[in-house]
């Protein structure tokens, strides 16, 4: 299958591993990855602070850029949720009917990643290796937006070596909130400390999600306290095999007898 | 009957009732959260009336469709409210009953003070309600010699204490029973100072006190839950039969609602008296449901005022977007499940309004200019949303009273500059390339960006900056 890669700004900025992970995971399980260079970002921090107007141009920009592909996917539960959830309201506010038909129509082809695994491409076992202990926090829009549910969680139980541990109160907010950990920046240090506290109680090594925002915040409230946790995004630790599943070994394995 | 368009519908007054804050949400916030007894009381209440809550609402096959239903019927109420509240007032005209209508706080304030000095009292007692709060209505009668008796128990805690309700639903949910004796020892006429703090004895004082007050008054104040148009039917639904007295007990009965309280049939009520203890108290069915038609001779209150109250209702009901915060029924399930509200409590709201709803409620009512900061007290986790019986898109409705609150300001400020400058730029594939190597620099802000100024230190302040890759994404990409 052709897939279009909306990589988010924050990624392509910020967290290039979860992008190129994604890029890796799909290409492994036989895809073909494209990358339209004229996206930028798709205005979800303009809309969610209040700049309705400032959006309404990078809405257009990004139903433009995606409208030739069939399937998009995005690692993040967040970006697609306002694609789907946002884009239009954003373009009939400023009465562009148009734009607001077009973009529910790229909204209708746009994936969040364990979506596109599970619903589209139809696998589970995508083949992955990670022997670590690995917590998972369902992110707010990711549940609540795009109702993903279970299915980061049925990736990560095929995931071979790993050991998936419940994360208590899982469905709490980490406190993230795009400029809401600015704006409040107290409120949103206690969410997040209740989350810190709940991660630690796992014993996990690693703090996974579907979302690089949420880890990010999460993630700085852990590097700041030392904790030696980490935070990595679930494209990563589906794009991980085993050292010894390189092409010349699998090449080699193949000819044995 | 002609009608006059008058304008746009005026929000509700400044300098009466209770809809505004003194300070912005992050600076009270800021204080609550410092408070570890609040913060201990918050999250012990909350954490129980969900689990409540859950449980109840598990029992029932067809939650989802009540909860649209419930949505329904109060879209359609809204549609024609006008015609609806002209049927309530000829059938509760009919029934014996006098209808009053307030365009605000003031002139609500000012009827029911009429109506109170007219029957020669100089106390009422009061049933729970919410209307009544925000409108101020009991600084309003004490201003005029007349003494307000809260008389549902958690209002009475609150009252007594000099204190200002942080829950709609459990008005003293911050304070804990150690500190409930407190109040009682020092404001409750005649308690015996040898009071415990176990709940039983509390109940046990607060219903000694106000017996009394029952079997001595003349007048009571109430809020309604429902008024049914059809038939002129007026509902308050209660936990602990205080109501019932007030109701019951005197000779006049005063009843504050909120327009948007009206409900076109009595059997839209099967709807709401299934969706409301649920979502509320998590308890199958409220202990009492009161109601009443007007007067009936010889049996309880022999005078019925009723007063519509709109103080900035029909400015909501003009956004088309916005109105649906009047669907409300005052349930507080979406403060139960608020990560916000659940640490910083109500007071940091400013208004009688707390949590999610009356994020987006109170800047409606008062116009977003007098609340500005309280659409932006949500990380818009949409927790809300799930959890209400009556279906508000609590987020949507943020977002766009944050457009709202955004488009009403007249000058650019620092936010609004640098938000239109990314905008300008990620508008532009090449700007933003630069703009992002440009983000590389940001090691510049020193190690974990601790070196950063305002407002970029809130992030800062209790987490580490990433560090910056050595190469995006489209760099990668354009290299493979």
């Amino acid at each position: 299958m052709r897939i279009a890669l909306f990589v988010t700004c924050l990624a392509d900025t910020m967290f290039p591993q979860a992008a190129k992970a994604t890029v890796r995971l799909l290409e492994r399980l036989g895809h073909e990855v494209v990358f339209p260079e004229q996206q930028t970002c798709c205005g979800q921090m303009h809309v969610n602070t209040g700049y309705q107007r400032d959006a309404l141009p990078l809405v257009r920009r990004h139903v433009r850029t995606f409208d030739p592909y069939d399937v998009v996917v995005a690692p993040s539960g967040s970006c697609v949720g306002s694609v789907r959830h946002q884009h239009a309201t954003v373009a009939r506010r400023a009465g562009d009917e148009r734009l607001a038909g077009r973009a529910e129509s790229v909204a209708g082809r746009t994936y969040e990643l364990s979506e596109l695994l599970v619903d589209v491409l139809g696998v589970t076992d995508v083949g992955a290796y990670y022997p670590h202990r690995v917590t998972y926090h369902p992110t707010c829009h990711s549940l609540r937006m795009l109702r993903v549910g279970d299915r980061p969680l049925r990736l990560l139980r095929e995931v071979r070596g790993l050991d998936l541990v419940e994360l208590p109160a899982a469905e709490q907010c980490c406190g993230f909130g795009g400029t809401f950990a600015v704006k409040n920046a107290d409120t949103s240090t206690a969410m997040l400390a209740d989350k810190m506290r709940h991660v630690l109680a796992t014993g996990a090594d690693v703090c996974t999600a579907g979302d690089s925002s949420c880890l990010m915040h999460i993630g700085g409230g852990l590097a700041r306290l030392r904790t030696g946790v980490r935070t990595v995004h679930l494209a990563e630790i589906l794009a991980s095999t085993e050292p010894s599943q390189t092409a010349d070994e699998r090449s080699r394995l193949a000819v044995r007898p | 009957m002609t009608r006059t368009f008058l304008g746009m519908p005026a929000t509700a007054p400044a300098g009466v009732g209770q809809l505004r804050g003194e300070e912005s949400f992050p600076a009270a916030a800021r204080r609550s959260l410092a408070d570890p007894q609040l913060r201990r009381n918050l999250g012990h209440a909350t954490r129980t009336i969900r689990a409540k809550s859950a449980g109840v609402i598990g029992e029932l096959p067809d939650w989802q469709e009540l909860r649209s239903a419930g949505s329904a019927i109060k879209a359609d109420v809204l549609a024609r409210l006008p015609e609806l509240l002209e049927q309530l007032e000829a059938k509760v005209t009919e029934a014996g009953g006098v209808v009053h209508w307030a365009a605000d706080a003031n002139e609500a304030n000012r009827i029911v003070t009429d109506l109170v000095r007219a029957t020669g009292s100089d106390r009422v007692i009061k049933v729970k309600s919410m209307a009544t709060q925000e409108i101020g209505l009991n600084e309003a009668l004490a201003e005029a010699g007349i003494e307000p008796v809260e008389t549902d128990l958690a209002e009475l805690i609150v009252q007594l204490g000099d204190d200002r309700p942080s829950h709609i639903l459990v008005p003293a949910i911050h304070r804990n029973r150690a500190e409930i004796r407190e109040i009682f020892l020092r404001a409750m006429p005649e308690v015996d100072p040898a009071l415990t703090d176990e709940p039983a004895v509390l109940a046990a004082a607060a219903r000694r006190y106000l017996r009394q007050t029952f079997l001595h008054t003349k007048v009571a104040v109430s809020g309604a839950n429902f008024a049914v148009a059809e038939t002129g039917t007026l509902a308050v639904v209660e936990s602990e039969g205080n109501g019932r007295m007030c109701l019951t007990l005197p000779e006049t009965l005063i009843t504050v609602m909120g327009v948007e309280k009206v409900v076109p049939t009595w059997r839209d009520l099967e709807v709401f008296l299934q969706l409301l203890p649920r979502a509320s108290t998590g308890e199958r069915m409220n202990p009492y449901t009161s109601m009443w038609t007007g007067v009936t001779p010889g049996d309880g209150p022999q005078a019925f005022h009723l007063v519509l109250l709109d103080n900035g209702r029909s400015a909501v009901l003009a956004d088309e977007v916005g109105r649906q915060a009047l669907h409300c029924i005052r349930c507080s399930a979406c403060l139960n499940v608020c990560p916000v509200y659940e640490r910083t409590g109500g007071h940091a709201y400013g208004s009688v309004y707390p949590g999610p709803i009356g994020a987006v409620l109170s800047p409606q009512l008062t116009g977003v200019a007098d609340n500005a900061s309280l659409p932006y007290a949500s990380s818009l986790c949409g927790a809300c949303f799930d959890a209400c019986p009556v279906k508000i898109d609590i987020p949507e409705l943020l977002v766009h009273l944050r457009a709202e609150a955004v488009e009403a300001r007249r000058r650019p400020t620092a936010e609004s500059v640098a938000m239109a400058a990314a905008a300008y730029t990620m508008d532009r594939p090449r700007l933003y390339e630069a703009a992002q190597r440009a983000a590389r620099l940001s090691r510049l802000a020193g190690r974990r960006g601790r070196g950063l100024p305002p407002p970029l230190n809130g992030w800062t302040g209790s987490r580490d900056l990433p560090d910056p890759p050595a190469q995006t994404f489209r760099d990668w990409w354009a290299e493979r």
